[in-house]
């Protein structure tokens, strides 16, 4: 049986509160539509500081400042409830303030694009100096800067966007051609943002393996930006603009895209070439979306709360052949949810969770824990979505009832110590089940899990292309402690094989 | 709901007569299904979209209310919503949904 490691991960958080507050796409749509209203005014006065936001536990969360018992133990609100002392670093990653962003951003920019104002740059340079992950190299990537006059004529005069942190314009980001709104100052800004969310989560990768950039083969990017011009939209490769920037001269690249399945889908098929001897290893990875951004503000505003969809999420995951000291990824029990599966809860749950599991001859028992989409419940249940990542836990064992596999008063037990809190940023991608991997990894290799299973799910029909959703899922366990092929089968692996047998013997005899 | 939705909503209205309209909801959250239910009913409250301002009266239900259960073919009803069942508060989206019906609704099934 084919089997992956996952052999590191790393998860970042940008603050970005002024990208949200003038990009993201719901005030965005409010300011073009109706101007400055009260609900904007209240916006721009109610967001959270950087401190607030690394103080905020979902977040601590995220980058593996906190672990998930931690959280779950947060007492709510949890806006109202901030860990002390909090630091901008955690074992997984860090939360990057938006000065260092705008710089970072400058640092990805190969097209001249952005442009920053002088002193800021100046600022941003000094701060940068000091991170821990720049070098040299990026550092020269940084620009001198601009005039304000200069800043102010491409926004005014030439379609340029202007950027702001901590209320002042401090930049600009310029549109790539006149008429074509594929490379429109806006597509081009969500766009490079992405990259370098990307990116910075691709350092923190290197800096928690000990590989160096040159090491890394292979790149699969899966976020939900489309990068193009007008004769080829979403032509792409985000994948080797961000290996470029990390100076991983080796590496070469594709996207993957299904909406929030893509993650999961392209871990897969990350997985699929390193089991296969393609590359000795890939890295997935993917930057956040700027148009989330204070997406649910709306009702945040009118109920009082923050408006905690401030920070852009980036992740990166990095498989390679199981050597027998990492937990691995199993390539035999994919959960797929295929064209004909149907489209109701029960369909996609069945196929994502129950089908692979039966497939290797695994009970909803068999699994510690499971992970879908795990979006802060903080953020959702007050724009009326309710708790997500509780929703999907209550459908798995709903299910585990209707396959009769638990008792349905047992129902309320297997979603507590199967389920696990959400902690991850509104981005459709961000929270689809791939944050939990770094969580995971840590819990199977203290062995305190033995088996938890990833699933992503994606809503396609947005795209008006297909009615169709998507999914996809994998199984995390324990190494063999073996390396790759040379090791013997487990019960469970014979039990598979026998079913797969009796399977194929009934289809012959019923014909 | 969302501006397209409501758009559908009111173009179905002025094509078919609102009389002749019904509307079935599938939203998981109480408040958020009354929502939809004062969209289709006494207009959008957010005054975001096309039915700000357009009190059509719709009838509209939850797909949990009883009234929809006995319209389903039962073993259809099994396959597709009988595990929803066991997940969602069907009784406090039923009532939701009902509520602002009797509120605002001019019609029902």
């Amino acid at each position: 049986m084919a089997r992956v490691a996952i052999r590191g991960y790393s998860y970042c958080l940008s603050h970005t509160p002024e990208l949200a507050l003038h990009y993201g796409n719901t005030p965005y749509m409010e300011r073009v539509s109706h101007g400055e209203t009260e609900y904007l005014k209240k916006l721009a006065r109610s967001m959270q500081s950087f401190d607030e936001a690394c103080s905020y536990a979902p977040n601590q969360a995220f980058i593996g400042g906190i672990d998930l018992d931690t959280l779950a133990g947060q007492p709510a609100p949890m806006y109202q409830n901030r860990l002390e002392g909090a630091s901008r670093f955690g074992r997984f990653g860090e939360i990057m303030p938006e000065n260092e962003f705008l710089g970072l951003i400058d640092i990805c920019d190969v097209f001249d694009i952005i442009w920053l104002e002088g002193s800021f740059a100046a600022d941003v340079s000094r701060e940068l100096e000091k991170h821990p992950l720049m070098n040299g190299k990026l550092m020269s990537r940084l620009e001198k800067g601009h005039d304000s006059s200069e800043i102010e004529k491409e926004t005014e005069e030439h379609g340029a966007l202007p950027l702001l942190c901590q209320g002042r314009v401090v930049g600009c980001c310029r549109k790539g051609h006149d008429f074509d709104e594929s490379l429109s100052a806006h597509v081009l800004l969500e766009n490079i943002a992405s990259k370098a969310g990307s990116v910075l989560a691709l350092l923190h990768l290197l800096k928690t393996t000990g590989l160096s950039p040159t090491d890394i083969d292979y790149v699969i990017e899966c976020s939900e930006e489309a990068a193009g011009d007008m004769n080829q939209r979403g032509g792409g490769n985000f994948a080797k603009a961000v290996a470029e920037i990390a100076g991983c001269a080796n590496a070469s690249g594709f996207d993957v895209r299904s909406f929030c399945a893509g993650p999961v889908n392209a871990v897969i098929a990350g997985a699929t070439q390193v089991a296969s001897g393609a590359r000795p290893n890939v890295v997935v990875l993917a930057g956040g979306a700027i148009p989330k951004l204070f997406m649910n503000s709306r009702d945040h505003v009118r109920k009082g709360i923050p408006p905690l969809e401030d920070c852009l999420g980036s992740f990166a995951v990095l498989l390679d052949a199981d050597d027998g000291t990492c937990p691995v990824m199993r390539l035999d029990a994919l959960g797929k949810h295929s064209v004909g599966a149907g489209a109701s809860p029960q369909a996609i749950t069945s196929a994502l969770v129950y089908e692979p599991l039966q497939k290797i001859g695994l009970s909803f028992g068999d699994v510690d824990k499971f992970a879908a989409e795990l979006q802060i419940p903080e953020i959702t249940v007050p724009a009326g979505a309710g708790d997500v990542p509780a929703a999907n836990f209550k459908m798995i064992a709903a299910l585990a009832v209707m396959k009769g596999e638990l008792k349905k008063e047992e129902m309320a037990s297997f979603v507590e110590s199967k389920g696990i809190p959400g902690f991850a940023h509104t981005q459709g991608h961000i929270p689809s089940g791939v944050p939990f991997i770094g969580h995971a990894c840590e819990a199977i290799k203290a062995a305190r899990y033995k088996r938890v299973m990833i699933i992503g799910k994606g809503s396609l029909f947005l795209a008006r292309l297909t009615n169709l959703s998507d999914g996809a899922s994998f199984l995390i366990e324990p190494s063999s402690g073996r390396s790759g092929e040379a090791r013997g089968v487990t019960p469970e692996e014979v039990r598979g094989i026998l079913l797969e047998a009796l399977e194929d013997l009934s289809k012959e005899l019923t014909g | 709901m969302d501006l397209q939705n409501q758009q559908r909503v009111k173009d179905a209205a002025e094509k078919y007569g609102a009389e002749n309209l019904v509307v079935i909801l599938g939203s998981s959250d109480a408040e958020g299904a009354e929502i939809y239910a004062e969209t289709v009913t006494n207009g959008d409250p957010t005054f975001a979209g096309p039915l700000a301002g357009v009190p059509l009266g719709l009838a509209v239900y939850h797909v949990f209310e009883q009234d929809i259960r006995d319209e389903a073919d039962p073993s259809v009803w099994e396959e597709q919503i009988g595990m929803m069942e066991m997940v969602l508060d069907t009784e406090g989206l039923a009532n939701a949904v009902k509520g602002v019906r009797e509120q605002y609704g001019k019609y029902t099934l």
